[in-house]
């Protein structure tokens, strides 16, 4: 277990050291380029190469990067030109409204695509399976932004029940509770519908298994055999997935954020890409890498623990 | 954006070799009649496929022409079936032109990821070895990185084309390909048509994309359609976002960023290209569940 955690570690060390490395490249190769963003499309050449040799920013790529690192293993990850705050303060805090997001949706998904990814499995082929399998297709397919408007223009052009943006302000007579319904909803629907499939799939190989035969010829109530026999197995492969959405709930749900003008992580990242804000794109590109591969090597360990067999 | 069902299909067991190729595809493009959600969805990609292509003839107005005298009702009318969006243009001929650069860029897109993918699985599953190490881990690199602001920041700083978004939707998509070939090859390359080929001396390259890659065709087959419906959705996203095709040619994803904060007082104009991008979808998707039944089922 231990050479496992040590082996994932390096992994992940491995891989922001090396996207941190493409992306600050990306942004920084042409040396010009901050100072240009820094004084604005009128400065002249001159300025422009001032400004470049007293940031230091002349110096070879290496150099720079090594510099880099060293401020960032400090805690000191640069200026938001886009929101002028340092990026550690602005990264805190949209990262903290994207958390609220995701753990609710989060603990919508996993019950419900248990529920139905069971139910539909336990009977392959039956009317029930036809229909959630029907029904996983159809919301996995519609883009989240669709969905956000096909869901918008029903609860809040139509009906009137819900507010049309989240923006954690609350106003206009909306709370914030009421808010975060459409957004939650919109990301519970798009996501299960993958879950669900997988959760399926595990679940109608697991009912072909012999043990569940004789469980059932033992004469086993149904009830019996899925909840003490089928459930705890069928869900092994499906953990790790489940653990995957967390990396989309955090970083994927810029399109929700951007529908209903939600101040997450997703929508910080689109703006400071737009804006060109270097730094907040290159601190937050490291955030969010590390989200998603904490969560793989979650996602594993969560298998390891559920299956002694591979534990060795 | 969701990774794909990667287990569910690596679970297909690759068809049988046969000589009889042509009358074996014949056959299974027959087949596909038999699965009633693979037919709906060939249905719903034919129904786009002709809408693209009769675009010029169904179109009743240039999709960039703009009728000012239809401002002040944009809905639905006589004129315009469809009604128009928020500039006065035409949103039934915007439909039938946008469904053009999503027809051609998704599909374009998976055909490079798999041709890349391929390779690249092939090279790993077959060497082993280093190649293996260095390319798995390569592609567990590309794949950790969430997607979407990969797209982001590749797009923002190179401008966003055609071109580059086909692109980057290669380049991201390749190492999933890459992954589920590689499993496959490790598989036949233990086969007994492997080693026959060996002992007569033919060379690695013709071993693998001659004597492994048709048959890890079944699986990919599967896995092309759910791709082609995951691109057409990040081609939505990223003209929703305003990263996506440049204006002011119609592509459903800007028209949705365009007009999606009008909802409140004209909603007409984000509903048409929303259900048009979600039945488009809608229809690779169930191509893609049909395939899976049909393969399950040998």
């Amino acid at each position: 277990m231990a050479r496992f955690v040590a082996k994932h570690l390096v992994f992940l060390l491995l891989t922001l050291f090396v996207v941190s490395f493409l992306v600050f490249a990306l942004n920084e190769f042409s040396p010009g380029a901050v100072a240009r963003k820094e004084l604005g499309a009128y400065a002249t050449q001159e300025q422009v190469d001032l400004l470049t040799r007293q940031l230091g920013l002349d110096r070879p790529l290496p150099v720079r990067y090594a510099e880099y690192l060293g401020k960032a293993a400090t805690g000191d990850l640069g200026y938001s030109a886009r929101f002028k705050l340092p990026v550690k303060d602005v990264i805190w805090k949209h990262l903290g409204n994207t958390a609220l997001l995701a753990a609710l949706a989060f603990a919508c998904i996993v019950p419900l695509s248990m529920l139905l990814g069971i139910a539909a499995g336990m009977r392959e082929s039956s009317r029930l399976d036809r229909a959630i399998l029907l029904f996983s297709t159809v919301v996995a397919s519609i883009p989240e932004f669709a969905l956000g408007v096909f869901l918008a223009s029903i609860f809040v052009v139509w009906l009137g029940w819900l507010p049309g943006t989240a923006t954690l302000v609350a106003g206009g007579g909306w709370s914030v509770a009421t808010q975060l319904v459409l957004p939650v909803a919109v990301i519970v629907l798009f996501d299960s519908g993958y879950v669900i499939s997988m959760i399926r799939a595990s679940m109608i190989e697991v009912m072909q298994r012999p043990y569940i035969r004789t469980a059932v010829l033992k004469g086993m109530p149904f009830r019996d055999v899925i909840l003490r026999h089928a459930v705890r197995n069928a869900m092994i492969t499906p953990i790790t997935v489940i653990m995957l959405q967390i990396n989309y709930l955090v970083a994927g749900v810029v399109v929700v954020e951007t529908v209903f003008a939600y101040p997450g992580f997703g929508r910080m990242m689109l703006e400071a890409a737009l804006f060109k804000d270097i730094a907040l794109v290159e601190a937050g590109a490291l955030v969010a890498v590390f989200v998603a591969v904490a969560t793989n090597i979650l996602g594993d360990l969560a298998y390891m623990i559920l299956d002694p067999r591979i534990r060795a | 954006m969701s990774a794909p069902a990667t287990a569910e299909v690596l679970s297909v067991s690759p068809p049988a070799m046969s000589r009889r190729r042509a009358r074996d595809l014949w056959r299974g493009v027959a087949r596909v009649g038999e699965s009633r959600p693979a037919t709906v969805g060939v249905l719903i990609i034919l129904f786009w496929l002709a809408v693209a292509a009769l675009a010029p003839l169904l179109a009743p107005y240039p999709p960039n022409a703009s009728d000012l005298a239809a401002l002040a009702h944009p809905t639905p009318s006589r004129a315009h079936w469809l009604g128009t969006d928020h500039l006065g243009r035409d949103l039934l001929s915007r439909l039938a032109w946008g469904a053009r650069p999503v027809l051609v860029i998704a599909p374009l897109a998976v055909l490079g990821a798999t041709a890349l993918g391929c390779l690249l699985g092939l090279a790993a599953g077959y060497h082993r070895r280093w190649i293996d190490l260095v390319l798995t881990r390569a592609c567990d690199i590309v794949l950790s990185f969430p997607v979407i602001i990969l797209y982001m920041i590749i797009l923002t700083h190179f401008g966003s084309s055609a071109w580059n978004i086909v692109g980057v939707l290669t380049l991201t998509k390749a190492p999933i390909i890459a992954r589920i070939v590689r499993g496959l090859t490790l598989e036949l390359r233990e086969r007994e048509y492997v080693a026959a080929a060996k002992m007569r001396g033919e060379s690695a390259l013709y071993i693998m994309l001659v004597e492994i890659l048709p048959n890890a065709r079944g699986p990919l087959l599967v896995d092309m359609c759910l791709r082609t419906g995951y691109n057409i959705i990040i081609i939505g996203v990223l003209g929703f976002l305003g990263i996506g095709l440049p204006p002011p040619d119609p592509d459903w994803g800007g028209m949705v960023k365009d007009t999606y904060g009008m909802m409140s007082v004209w909603p007409h104009m984000a509903l048409v290209p929303c259900a048009a991008i979600s039945s488009l979808v809608i229809g690779f998707n169930l191509l893609a569940v049909g395939l899976r039944e049909l393969g399950l089922r040998d």
